[in-house]
């Protein structure tokens, strides 16, 4: 008990760091692509500790104490998300303890919560433009949930006869995807990936989907009236959804470890170092599943308007994902039995 | 369904959409912006005032400040003026210096232009791009008059600086960059998927209403009026080109309805044809004198004889300028009327900005590529909160009270 709760911390801090360093990392490559030299890579950082020091404004017209909870509530969720969804994985790849299973639906629903409490804050802001983007923000929760849900459905389906809980992420590390898959399979697996990384984007607010934030149309939105230490609660709540999110894609679609894929056990004078070694890939395939659905989507797409992005994933993601359910239901390989 | 929930959004005085501060009052319903109160008025400079306490030469480089990218087509429009009134002849050779950087300060605004309006939409990669691009004019710019942006080019009766061999071989190097880059460029900006659907049917006005408000510059001609003033009122090497047309989205094939995409197509046109002007004129750069000989003091004791007015038009980046200037016997003007762009184009904004959506805003303001501080002409001051209001029919019996006052003395 006391070394889970310890390596809960430690995976608490070291997703601060790294959760900002990831936004570091988009930021420098989103630079490279516009020609640009970009921030200093722990420029998140630097922000994050100037907002501690800077002085907090709370608006007469906010509902005070809404206003204030809500970024705490909103990190808090997102620690727990992170912790949620990380857990089971790293004690998997490391070898710690391979029974612990974590549930994709109770994933869906803890996605929302920091959202929706970011969203309570703009309402209780007062401020007509927070006001827009937390509509904007409601919309965009409500169209991307179908294209998620259809993903984890078709996981689980996928292991449903084997399994006697097909909802839970430790199936997913003995039977990935891809485990099987004939040509349809191997289509429906690429048609849901390409659905979540677009999903991507959409949860963590950026371009194209950031109507919620709208930069040059709501002055940050949602953001607009939070300063100093509440605002730093809201860009570290991004930075552990971003490590939470990408860490979601990584198990639905490639929960690999090196030794699975090549057999090697890793060795070093004699120790194993194999639990640091995968530690080092999943960090790896974290920054790159960042980069392909956040960097590179926003660095060639501008802002849709919001009834387009509606449309958008209502219509075309749902569809998309639908058919990648179907595909891989046709696929007679894919059911693990 | 239909809300009953209409509300107020204020959008400015100082918004990350503008560049200058402009106060915009919406009525808003849903998303559905119904109703635009536009509030100028916050960046009054008053340069006019300050014009009349200059001498001729001096208010040359004043006007270069009235507006940060027109810097050249300003001081023109009033050198043009005064050139009209005393009569003064400009050597051909500066008429053709003149085109090249009037051109070339149009090519940087419409670069910078597409740039703002990227970035208006979230497309900052765009942006990015443009402005990097728009770097090579800036510094051919530079070589050839020693500023960026406020050239200081200009005097009465010519230009101050030539054109040497050296800076037409980098002129040549320019255009060929810009050559090579204009076809990818402008597949981007007209072609790309997130842009169309950004840009088209949204903004509309049409060419009855353009007609309506005088619009001027690419405003207008994205509606389909052929108005420019290089061509109905040609002055400079204009007179030569015979190939010079107004610019419309008719040039793509497409028959303009005066939206955003067509404003933005007419500007990624005129790059294209300012560059061709800029060739001709290299091309067909006279041999002579770059100025009518005359220095400062001498062109000052002239004006200081003269006694009449004179008007100045040109076609800026964004349309029409016009200076009228007023001279009686003294070392300054007694009289100096800017008329910028954004003066006409401004009640534009009102067809345009109705029945779109919030997320249309700033690219349908942005899209008359507005210059608030060149369009503001009074400045409101509030005293304890009143706000006074000063309606057409007090400013017309002030002004006859004036006039009779006048007679009078």
């Amino acid at each position: 008990m006391i070394m889970v709760l310890a390596i809960a911390l430690i995976i608490t801090i070291v997703g601060l760091i790294l959760g900002l360093l990831l936004k570091g990392i988009d930021r420098k490559i989103a630079a490279y692509f516009q020609s640009r030299i970009g921030p200093p890579l722990l420029q998140p950082v630097y922000d994050i500790i100037k907002l501690v020091y800077k002085q907090t404004i709370i608006p007469v017209t906010a509902v005070r104490w809404l206003f204030s909870s809500a970024p705490v509530i909103a990190l808090a969720s997102s620690v727990l998300l992170l912790l949620y969804i990380s857990m089971p994985y790293i004690f998997y790849i490391t070898g710690i303890d391979t029974t612990l299973q974590g549930d994709l639906i109770v994933v869906l629903y803890c996605i929302l919560i920091p959202s929706i409490a970011i969203v309570t804050g703009a309402f209780s802001s007062g401020s007509p433009y927070a006001a827009i983007g937390a509509q904007r923000e409601m919309v965009i929760l409500m169209s991307i949930e179908l294209p998620i849900a259809v993903v984890i459905i078709s996981v689980a389906w996928h292991v449903a006869d084997s399994m006697a809980d097909p909802f839970a992420m430790s199936s997913l590390f003995e039977y990935p995807l891809w485990h099987n898959a004939g040509a349809f399979g191997v289509l429906g697996g690429i048609l849901l990936f390409f659905a979540m990384e677009l999903v991507l984007p959409a949860e963590m607010s950026r371009v194209p989907f950031d109507q919620a934030e709208a930069e040059t149309e709501l002055a940050e939105g949602v953001s607009v009236e939070y300063s100093g230490k509440l605002l730093a609660f809201i860009l570290l709540t991004d930075a552990f959804k971003a490590l939470a999110l990408s860490m979601l894609v990584i198990i639905l679609f490639f929960p690999y470890t090196l030794s699975q894929l090549f057999g090697i056990s890793f060795q070093m004078y004699g120790h194993r170092v194999a639990p640091f070694v995968e530690i080092a890939f999943l960090l790896f395939k974290i920054i790159v599943i960042y980069s392909f659905g956040i960097t590179f989507i926003r660095v060639i797409m501008a802002r849709l308007k919001i009834s387009q992005v509606a449309r958008f994933f209502l219509f075309a993601i749902t569809a998309i994902s639908i058919i990648g359910l179907i595909l891989i239901m046709l696929d007679p390989n894919m059911r693990i039995i | 369904m239909k809300s009953d929930r209409v509300y107020p959004l204020n959008i400015g005085p100082i918004h990350p959409a503008f560049k200058e501060p402009i106060k915009f009052t919406f009525r808003i319903e849903g998303e559905q912006v119904t109703g635009v109160d536009i509030d100028f008025g916050y960046t009054h400079r008053g340069i006019e005032k300050i014009a009349l306490e200059r001498n001729y030469i001096q208010i040359i480089y004043l006007l270069e400040r009235v507006c940060g990218i027109c810097s050249f087509s300003h001081p023109l429009a009033y050198c043009l003026a005064i050139e009209d009134v005393a009569e003064i002849q400009v050597p051909d050779r500066a008429r053709y210096i003149r085109t090249i950087i009037g051109e070339m300060e149009r090519l940087h605004s419409h670069l910078l232009w597409t740039g703002v309006a990227a970035h208006e939409i979230g497309f900052d990669t765009l942006f990015m791009y443009t402005w990097n691009i728009r770097e090579k004019v800036l510094d051919c710019l530079e070589e050839l008059t020693g500023n960026r942006i406020n050239y200081g080019m200009l005097t009465i009766g010519g230009v101050r600086r030539d054109v040497t061999p050296e800076n037409s071989e980098t002129i040549t190097r320019m255009l060929e960059y810009y050559m090579e880059l204009y076809d990818r460029a402008s597949e981007i900006l007209l072609d790309d998927l997130t842009l169309r659907a950004r840009t088209e049917g949204i903004g509309i006005l049409s060419r009855e209403q353009a007609e309506m408000f005088c619009a001027v510059g690419p405003t207008a001609r994205g509606s389909g009026l052929l108005k420019d003033v290089r061509i109905d009122y040609p002055v400079n090497a204009y007179y030569d080109i015979p190939w010079l047309n107004p610019i419309s989205p008719r040039d793509l094939g497409k028959e303009p309805i005066g939206d955003v995409y067509d404003r933005m197509a007419v500007r990624v046109l005129e790059i294209k044809q300012s560059l061709n002007i800029i060739q001709f004129c290299m091309e067909n750069l006279p041999e002579g004198d770059i100025h009518s000989g005359d220095g400062a003091v001498k062109i000052i004791n002239t004006l200081k004889k003269l006694e009449g007015e004179g008007i100045g038009r040109y076609e800026a980046p964004r349309g029409e300028v016009c200076h009228y200037v007023i001279l009686d016997n003294q070392e300054h003007p007694i009289q100096l009327k800017v008329k910028a762009p954004t003066y006409s184009n401004g009640f534009t904004w009102i067809p345009m900005l109705t029945n779109i959506e919030i997320a249309d805003i700033p690219i349908v303001i942005a899209s008359i590529d507005p210059c608030v501080a060149c369009a503001d002409r009074m400045t409101f001051i509030r005293k304890g909160g009143d706000e006074e209001r000063y309606n057409w029919e007090y400013l017309h019996q002030k002004s006859i009270k004036k006039y009779k006052r006048s007679v009078n003395q």
